[in-house]
């Protein structure tokens, strides 16, 4: 039984991902221990359970390594099946949930990455992407309370942690959250009031200073 | 539960290897279906109706709805029509499929398209890549999760194998194209008699486009890709040698 065996997660307290893994754990509230990695010096556990990227996170369940955010949070939903599903019940809706999480990966956070990582003249087409990705979510989100309807669900998990970092990418990309994406401003203060959300997103003042500090070393300033 | 498999529609393009997915998965749980082929460079309506936000083949229609992205059209059907499941049951089981083929898709096949579309030094590092990535997916064949099987999904094609058996054709075009050594069996046994065994599949047979075709494709993309790069080259020869 899923319970018995034992939980790790393997994280680091900045990035979006784990803040997936951590909301879908504290939605299903399973226990686990709460590993936080050293990104200049990662364990040995964690090179051996993610060899392919060596990267955060990683869920070890018994032993068994699972990586990538999006594909932890299915696991932990089929994992514990009987409690608080992350995703709808019908195949087409699953479908819808996936393309969307898929797209907050690639349009959002990839995007979002590049507007903070690199100067003003290098981030090219990425504002563009990253502002017409908010325009398109807030299109689907449309007057719904969560993305899944009524019920919070995966592609909010998959979105939600761009509450802890729009500030950093507001400052970097030169656009304000408020008014590029209102709707998505007021669902992301929705989400906040769940517990499962405000204990797992940081404090996005920290965030932004370990940008700035990170920009700071790679001669960004 | 099973529906009927009433009007289900595919839209794709027939070099495509994410359409070549849909189709085989289809194939493999006996569903018929209408196909309309759709022309890379001008998306049909019905095309930029079902897919607006990428524009793009494959798309799947059903039940007066479309599903896009492949692995996410390769789930629907499964979950839709449960027979021959092409998804192992168990949690971890199915995560380790998924990490894979988000792997195919974000490594590997970005990998091999740059063999295609680049030359010179840049080439070399993306042959070098693609050789890179190639040894964990042996490694996983060979002593990983993945050890002992015949297929990635156990004695018959599951939907990794379908993911990445679909793409993995461009390896053998693309070496003979490009005069690349990409999949040698010696460096990678395991992989290539997996691919071997995949294409000898009758469904398998029926979906993926005759290599001649194929080849003919590739080499038409080439040549136009090169004589792009020539006369944006010429062109500045040109404006060098009036100024100079």
């Amino acid at each position: 039984m899923a319970e018995t065996k034992e939980l790790v997660l393997l994280n680091y307290w900045v990035s979006p991902y784990g803040m997936r893994c951590r909301i879908a754990l504290a939605e299903k509230r399973v226990e686990y221990e709460h590993k936080e990695e050293d990104m200049m010096e990662k364990s040995p556990l964690l090179l051996q359970s993610n060899p392919v990227h060596k990267k955060i996170p990683v869920l070890v369940h018994g032993g068994k390594p699972v990586c990538e955010s999006l594909v932890i949070v299915q696991y932990v939903d089929e994992a514990w099946p009987d409690r608080a599903p992350l995703l709808p019940v019908d195949a087409y809706g699953r479908a819808q949930a996936r393309f969307w999480a898929d797209f907050v990966d690639k349009k959002i956070f990839e995007c979002g990455t590049k507007l903070w990582r690199l100067k003003k003249e290098a981030q090219g087409e990425a504002k563009k992407e990253f502002t017409e990705g908010l325009k398109l979510l807030e299109g689907e989100l449309g007057e719904k309370k969560y993305f899944g309807g009524d019920a919070f669900g995966f592609v909010d998990i998959a979105l939600v942690p761009l509450m802890a970092w729009f500030r950093t990418y507001e400052s970097f990309g030169g656009f304000i959250a408020e008014t590029e994406a209102p709707k998505l401003v007021a669902w992301g203060k929705r989400c906040m009031e769940r517990e499962s959300v405000a204990m797992s997103l940081p404090d996005p003042d920290k965030v932004y200073e370990l940008a700035c500090l990170i920009r700071k070393m790679f001669g960004l300033e | 539960m099973d529906q009927p498999p009433s009007s289900v529609k595919l839209l794709g393009s027939w070099a495509d290897s994410h359409t070549h997915r849909v189709q085989l998965a289809l194939k493999l749980k006996g569903l018929e279906f209408e196909y309309q082929e759709e022309d890379f460079i001008n998306p049909s309506p019905a095309l930029l109706l079902h897919n607006p936000v990428y524009k793009k083949v494959p798309a799947l229609l059903h039940g007066g709805r479309s599903i896009v992205e492949s692995v996410v059209i390769l789930q629907y059907i499964d979950e839709t029509w449960t027979d021959n499941p092409i998804m192992p049951a168990d949690p971890f089981e199915r995560a380790v499929i998924r990490f894979w083929c988000h792997f195919t898709d974000d490594k590997l096949a970005p990998a091999v398209g740059l063999v295609f579309s680049s030359s010179g030094e840049g080439q070399k590092a993306a042959v070098d890549q693609v050789h890179e990535n190639l040894k964990l997916l042996e490694r996983e064949l060979k002593d990983g999760a993945f050890k002992g099987r015949r297929f990635f999904g156990g004695d018959k094609i599951g939907l990794l194998d379908i993911v990445l058996g679909c793409g993995s054709y461009w390896l053998a075009v693309f070496e003979e194209v490009m005069e690349v050594k990409l999949i040698d069996p010696e460096s990678f046994p395991v992989f290539h008699a997996w691919l071997r065994d995949f294409e000898e599949q009758q469904e398998v047979k029926e979906t993926i486009p005759a290599i001649d075709r194929l080849l003919e494709y590739a080499r038409g993309i080439r040549q136009m890709m090169l004589s792009l790069s020539n006369s944006s080259s010429s062109s500045i020869n040109n404006a060098a040698a009036s100024s100079g």
